[in-house]
C-alpha cells in the first residue's frame, strides 16, 4: 500500500523494536518517526549501543520492527515477508558497511557485478566496469579483496553500492575501519557519487565531522531520535 | 539462468579460494573406493559373460561323471549338429624330477565348437588364434605351469613331460581357453591334451574321477530338438548345460565376492561422510557473511537455495567424475593384487561403473552436505550489520537423517537385499556407537592424565580433551580404518596359522586318489617298503543321491548353495565293517556282524544340510542302477584329522560289488619327497594330492582376496585422515587465537609444536589402541566361535596398529596445523 507523502524515499512511523534478553524484554527503539526525501543525505549520530545499526537494519528492511512501520520507496514493508523485502531492495537499495563485506571469493569486478546480476540488469559487465572506474580501481578489477587495502576494499564496496543506481544508500560507519586520511577520501567519494546519482543517503556514524557533510543530522539517544542543529 | 550463472561462478571462485579442497578430497575418495571395486567387479563379471556361448565352448553341453553313451553324439550328428568330446580330470605330470598337479583337459577334434583357443609359441610371445587343440603327442599348458616345473621357457622342439604312462611334448603356451570362464578360479594349472593320447596314459578307467563333456553346436532349432531328446534320455548322473545356466555357483560366488568388496568400500563412505559433513559445516560458516550480503543486495531466499543446490550438484558431478577416474586407476591395483586368481586376462571394463560413481557421489553429497548447506539460505541479512548474529545452527536432526538416508540408500543398492542392508546398517551403527563410547572414555582418561601432566603434555592433552566431540569423531573415524585393516590381517595371517598349528604334527599331508583296484596291493607293499604308514586304503564308489524317502532330490528345492551343489553332483560313498577311528556315531547305531547289508551311515553335517533323518530310506544312482537302504546311524567326523573320510558309508554287502577306485592318506615327513617321485614312476595312474601345496594354494587365494579387501580399506584409512583434517579445519580459528595468546605470553614455537605433536600422537595412539583391541576381540570371537581354534595374542599386531596409527595421525595432524605456528601472533590476535 503506497503511503508516499510527498517525495519520501524512506519513511518510518512509530517505529519500535524490542528484544528478549536475560533480564526480560529490552526496548531498543521507542516509536520513532523519520522521513528521508529523494536525494537527501541524513546522518544519524549516536554512541555505541544506542540503536543506530538496529534502526538502519529496520529502515533497509533487513529486520522487522515490533511496532510501527517502514515505507521504502513508497512501499509498506510491514506486509512483506523476507523474500518480498529482498525483492524490493534489489536494485533500489545500496549498502556500504563498516567492514566492507566484500565476498572474499569474488574479484573486485565480480563483487560489483553481483547486485546487477541479482537485479537482472542487462549489460551488467560494462556498468560494473564503469562503476569501478569511477572509484579509481579499474586497474584492480581482477584483484581479490584480500589483495586490496582497507581503503580500496571500501571503494569497491562503494562501487558495488552505486552500480545499480539505487534510490537510496544505507551506510553503516563507512569510515569506521579506516585511518583518517583514507576515511576522508572515502567520504569524498561516497558523497560525490551520491550527488552525481541523486540518491538519498542514510548514514549511521559516530564521526561528527562526517555527519556535518550531510544535509540533515539526527542524534540517537536511548532509543529516541532527536534533530541536531 | 541467473541462478545457474551465479552458482557456477561461485563454484569456480570457491574452488580457487581453496574452500572446497577438503570436501573434494573426501568425496573423491569415497567415489574412488566405490568405483575401483565397481570397475574390478565389472571386469570379472564380463570375463564370465564373455561372448555368450564361449562359456561352454558350445551351444549345449551334456556333462556327466561317466562316459556319455555314444547315442548322444549319434543323435546330435543325426540332427546336423557339430559335436566334440572333452574329458577333464586332475593328474600329476613329471618333468625331469619335478612333479606337479595339473587339471587335464583332453579334447577331441573340433573342440572348441564356439570361441577360439589362443596360444603362444613361448612365454612372452604374442598370442595367436588356433584352429583347434594340440595334435596327438603334444600338450599345451597355462603359462603358470612353467615356473612350477622350474622351466623358464619351452624348448624349441617341445619340453618332455610324462603324463601317466605316456611321454608327451609341451609345445605351446595356452593363452586363452574359451570355456575356462566356467572355472575361472582354478587351483591347478590347465594342461590341454589331445583326446587320442588319453588311452595310452592309462589314467582313465571306469572308476577314475573324470568329467565327461559332450559339446554340441549348430542351428538353433536343431539344438533345441537335441535338448528335448537329451532331456528324455539323460542318465541320472548327467546334466545339460547351456550358456545361460552354466556354472551358476561361479556366478553366485563372484557376485557374492563383489558384493562384499562393494560393502567394504561403503565403510569408506561412512568415514568419509563425517569429513564431508564437517567440511560442509565449515563451508557454511565461511559463507554466512557472503550470503548475508547477497540477501542485503536483494537475493531472495529461493534464489539462494537454488544457487546452493545447483552449486552442490555441479560440484557433485564434477568431483564424482574425478573420483571415478581415480577409481578407474585404482582398480588396476585390485587387478594386480587379485587379478592373477583368474586364469585368463580380464577384459576391459564397461562404462557402467561411471554411473555407480555419479550416483554414489551425488547421494553422499546430498545426504551429508545438503542439510547443513541449505541452512545458508536462512541466514538473516541483518548479519551484514551485526556480526554477533551467529551462523545458522547445525541442523543435527536433518543432518543425521540426511546422512542415514544416503547411507541406507547406498547400502541397500549395493547389498541388493533390504534385510542384509538393515542388518549391516544396524551393525555399523552399533559398532560406531561402541567406538564413540570407548573414545569418550579414553578421552576422559586423557583428561585425568592432563591434570597430572606439565608443559607441552598438558597443553597437548588439553587440545584433545577440551574438544571432546571433535576427538570422538577423529579417533573413531581413524579407528574404524585401523580396525578394518587389522582384522583382515588377523584373519589372513593369524587365524590360518593358528588352524594349521592346531593340526597334529603327524597329520596326513598326502592323499592318493584314483587308485585302481589292481594297484591296491602294489601300493600297500610300496608304502610299507618305504616305512610310510597310511590311514587305510579305502574303497570309493561314486553315486548320486536321487531320493530321500519318497521325495525325489531336486537341487532347486534347496535354498542353501551347498545343499544345491551336493544334490546336483555325485559324491563319494564307501563301505566298511567298522567306523573309522575319528568317527563317532551320534545317533542310531553302527552295524554289527551278520546284520542285513541294507544300511547307510551318514555324516551328520551332510544329513543336516540335505534334511536327512535317521530312518530315512536313501536311494543312490550307482553305476547305472539304483541302490537303496535306510539310514541307521549318523556320524560325527573330524575332517581336520586329514584322514580319508566319507559322507555316506554302507556295510560291504551293499556297495562291495560296485565298481570302486581307492583312496588313502598318509604323513610324509619333510625331506622324503623322493618317495612321491618314485611312486609316480611305479604307479603313474595314481593321482597324488599334496595337502601342504593345496593349503598353500588356498592360502594364496585367501591372501589375494584379503589383500584386495585390505586395499579397499586403505581408502577407509585415508578417509579417517580426512576426518582428522576436517576436524582441524573446524577448530582452526580457535587454535589460531589460542596460539596467538600463548605466543604473546611467551610460549616458544618449539613448545607449541610439541603440544601439537602430543595432541595428535595421543589421538593416533587412542585410535590405534581402539582399532587393535576391536580387531583382536573380533578375531578371538571368530577363532573360538566359528573356527574352533586357539588364537594366541599377537604383540606385533598391536605394535603395528597402535604405533603405526600414532605415527601416521601424529605426523599428519602436526603437519596440518604447523602453518599456524609460522604466522605472526599479531595476525591471530587481530582475527580474534
Amino acid at each position: 500500500m503506497a503511503t508516499d507523502s510527498g517525495n519520501a524515499v524512506v519513511r518510518a512511523q512509530g517505529l519500535g523494536k524490542e528484544v528478549s534478553g536475560p533480564a526480560g524484554r529490552l526496548t531498543i527503539l521507542h516509536g520513532l518517526d523519520l522521513c528521508v526525501k529523494h536525494g537527501e543525505a541524513v546522518a544519524i549520530l549516536g554512541a555505541s549501543g544506542s540503536g543506530k545499526s538496529t534502526l538502519l537494519g529496520l529502515l533497509a528492511g533487513l529486520d522487522q520492527p515490533t511496532q510501527g512501520g517502514v515505507w521504502l520507496t513508497g512501499q509498506d514493508l510491514t506486509g512483506l515477508d523476507e523474500d518480498g523485502r529482498a525483492a524490493l531492495r534489489s536494485g533500489r537499495v545500496g549498502f556500504v558497511f563498516q567492514d566492507f563485506q566484500l565476498l572474499p571469493t569474488l574479484t573486485a569486478l565480480e563483487n560489483v557485478l553481483l547486485p546487477l546480476e541479482l537485479a537482472g540488469v542487462a549489460q551488467a559487465g560494462p556498468i560494473a566496469r564503469a562503476a569501478l572506474e569511477r572509484v579509481g580501481l579499474a586497474a584492480r578489477a581482477t584483484h581479490y579483496p584480500r589483495q586490496l587495502s582497507g581503503g580500496e576494499q571500501q571503494r569497491v564496496a562503494i562501487a558495488r553500492a552505486f552500480a545499480p543506481r539505487p534510490a537510496i544508500l544505507f551506510a553503516d560507519e563507512p569510515t569506521g575501519n579506516l585511518d583518517q586520511e583514507t576515511g576522508e577520501q572515502v567520504t569524498d567519494l561516497l558523497l560525490d557519487l551520491r550527488n552525481a546519482a541523486g540518491a538519498a543517503l542514510v548514514l549511521v556514524t559516530h564521526d561528527a565531522h562526517l555527519a556535518s557533510r550531510c544535509d540533515r543530522r539526527l542524534a540517537m539517544r536511548a532509543g529516541h531520535l532527536e534533530p541536531l542543529a | 539462468m541467473t541462478a545457474w550463472r551465479l552458482a557456477l561462478r561461485l563454484l569456480r571462485r570457491d574452488w580457487h579460494s581453496g574452500e572446497l579442497y577438503l570436501l573434494t578430497a573426501a568425496l573423491a575418495l569415497t567415489v574412488a573406493a566405490m568405483t575401483a571395486v565397481a570397475f574390478f567387479g565389472d571386469r570379472v563379471e564380463r570375463a564370465i559373460q564373455r561372448q555368450g556361448g564361449e562359456l561352454i565352448a558350445s551351444d549345449l553341453t551334456v556333462e556327466d561323471g561317466h562316459p556319455i553313451p555314444d547315442a548322444f553324439a549319434d543323435q546330435a550328428q543325426g540332427l546336423g549338429l557339430a559335436t566334440a568330446l572333452t574329458l577333464e580330470f586332475p593328474s600329476v605330470i613329471l618333468a625331469g624330477d619335478t612333479t606337479q598337479l595339473v587339471q587335464v583337459k583332453a579334447a577331441s577334434r573340433g573342440y572348441p565348437l564356439r570361441g577360439r583357443l589362443q596360444v603362444q609359441a613361448n612365454l612372452g610371445a604374442p598370442p595367436a588364434d588356433s584352429d583347434g587343440g594340440p595334435p596327438p603327442g603334444e600338450v599345451w599348458a597355462e603359462p603358470r605351469l612353467l615356473p612350477l616345473l622350474g622351466l623358464e621357457r619351452l624348448d624349441d622342439e617341445g619340453t618332455q613331460i610324462a603324463l601317466g604312462e605316456s611321454r608327451l611334448r609341451l609345445t605351446r603356451i595356452l593363452a586363452y581357453e574359451p570355456d575356462r570362464g566356467a572355472n575361472l578360479v582354478q587351483l591347478a594349472p590347465r594342461l590341454l591334451v589331445n583326446a587320442a593320447d588319453i588311452p595310452a596314459t592309462g589314467l582313465v578307467t571306469p572308476v577314475s574321477r573324470v568329467r565327461y563333456n559332450l559339446l554340441v553346436a549348430g542351428e538353433g532349432a536343431a539344438v533345441q530338438r537335441f535338448r528335448d531328446w537329451a532331456g528324455r534320455h539323460l542318465p541320472p548322473t548327467a546334466q545339460v548345460l547351456d550358456p545361460e545356466h552354466a556354472r551358476p555357483e561361479l556366478a553366485t560366488a563372484v557376485a557374492g565376492a563383489s558384493r562384499f568388496l562393494r560393502l567394504a568400500a561403503l565403510v569408506t563412505l561412512l568415514v568419509a561422510g563425517a569429513a564431508i559433513a564437517l567440511a560442509s559445516r565449515r563451508l557454511v560458516e565461511r559463507q554466512t557473511d557472503a550470503v548475508a550480503v547477497m540477501r542485503c543486495l536483494g537475493a531472495p531466499r529461493h534464489l539462494l537455495t537454488r544457487i546452493v543446490v545447483l552449486r552442490l550438484l555441479a560440484f557433485g558431478v564434477l568431483v564424482s567424475l574425478f573420483g571415478t577416474l581415480l577409481g578407474y586407476l585404482a582398480q588396476h591395483g585390485l587387478v594386480l593384487l587379485a587379478g592373477d586368481l583368474f586364469a585368463q586376462d580380464l577384459p576391459p571394463p564397461s562404462a557402467a561403473p561411471v554411473a555407480v560413481g555419479l550416483l554414489t557421489g551425488l547421494a553422499a553429497l546430498l545426504g551429508f552436505s545438503l542439510p547443513p548447506l541449505v541452512q545458508l539460505a536462512r541466514v538473516t541479512p541483518l548479519r551484514a550489520l551485526r556480526r554477533d548474529l551467529g551462523t545458522p545452527r547445525a541442523p543435527v536432526l536433518g543432518a543425521t537423517l540426511g546422512a542415514a538416508a544416503a547411507l541406507a540408500l547406498l547400502v541397500w543398492w549395493q547389498a541388493g537385499d533390504a534385510q542384509l542392508a538393515v542388518r549391516l546398517l544396524a551393525g555399523l551403527g552399533a559398532t560406531l556407537l561402541c567406538l564413540a563410547g570407548a573414545v569418550l572414555v579414553l578421552v576422559r582418561l586423557a583428561g585425568w592424565l592432563q591434570s597430572r601432566a606439565r608443559g607441552v603434555w598438558r597443553l597437548g592433552l588439553a587440545g584433545l580433551t577440551q574438544r571432546p566431540a571433535a576427538a570422538v569423531l577423529q579417533v573413531a573415524g581413524f579407528g574404524v580404518g585401523v580396525l578394518a585393516l587389522l582384522l583382515l590381517a588377523v584373519v589372513r595371517v593369524d587365524l590360518l596359522r593358528a588352524w594349521q598349528e592346531g593340526l597334529p604334527p603327524d597329520a596326513p599331508n598326502r592323499f592318493l586318489i584314483n587308485i585302481q583296484p589292481q594297484d591296491v596291493g602294489p601300493l600297500r607293499d610300496f608304502l610299507a617298503s618305504q616305512g610310510v604308514i597310511d590311514s587305510g586304503i579305502l574303497p570309493m564308489v561314486r553315486g548320486r543321491l536321487t531320493r530321500i524317502g519318497d521325495r525325489a532330490v531336486d537341487p532347486d528345492a534347496y535354498a542353501n548353495p551347498r545343499a544345491q551343489r551336493l544334490a546336483a553332483r555325485e559324491f563319494n560313498l564307501s563301505y566298511a565293517d567298522r567306523p573309522q577311528s575319528d568317527n563317532q556315531v551320534v545317533a542310531g547305531r553302527w552295524w554289527g556282524p551278520g546284520e542285513p547289508p541294507e544300511q547307510f551311515s551318514v555324516e551328520e553335517g551332510l544329513a543336516e544340510t540335505l534334511g536327512i533323518r535317521l530312518g530315512d530310506r536313501l536311494t543312490f544312482w550307482v553305476s547305472g542302477h539304483e541302490v537303496s537302504a535306510p539310514v541307521t546311524s549318523l556320524r560325527q567326523v573330524r575332517w581336520d584329522s586329514f584322514n580319508v573320510n566319507f559322507f555316506v558309508v554302507s556295510p560291504p554287502g551293499l556297495l562291495g560289488a560296485e565298481a570302486a577306485s581307492y583312496v588313502t592318506s598318509f604323513h610324509l615327513p619333510p625331506g622324503r619327497e623322493a618317495v612321491m617321485a618314485e611312486l609316480q614312476r611305479r604307479l603313474p595312474s595314481v593321482t597324488p594330492l599334496d595337502v601342504d601345496a593345496l593349503l598353500g594354494q588356498v592360502r594364496r587365494v585367501m591372501e589375494r582376496g584379503a589383500r584386495a579387501v585390505e586395499y579397499v580399506f586403505v581408502f577407509t584409512l585415508a578417509a579417517g585422515l580426512l576426518v582428522m583434517l576436517a576436524g582441524i579445519q573446524a577448530t582452526l580459528a580457535q587454535r589460531r587465537g589460542e596460539h596467538a595468546v600463548l605466543r604473546a605470553l611467551g610460549a616458544s614455537r618449539r613448545r607449541l609444536l610439541g603440544a601439537l605433536a602430543v595432541e595428535f600422537i595421543a589421538a593416533g595412539l587412542l585410535a590405534g589402541l581402539l582399532g587393535s583391541a576391536c580387531a583382536e576381540l573380533t578375531a578371538w570371537l571368530l577363532a573360538g566361535q566359528v573356527f574352533d581354534v586357539e588364537l594366541s595374542f599377537n604383540p606385533r599386531l598391536w605394535a603395528i596398529g597402535v604405533l603405526g596409527s600414532g605415527a601416521l595421525v601424529g605426523l599428519a595432524g602436526t603437519l596440518a596445523t604447523y602453518p599456524l605456528l609460522v604466522r605472526p601472533p599479531l595476525e591471530g590476535l587481530r582475527r580474534g
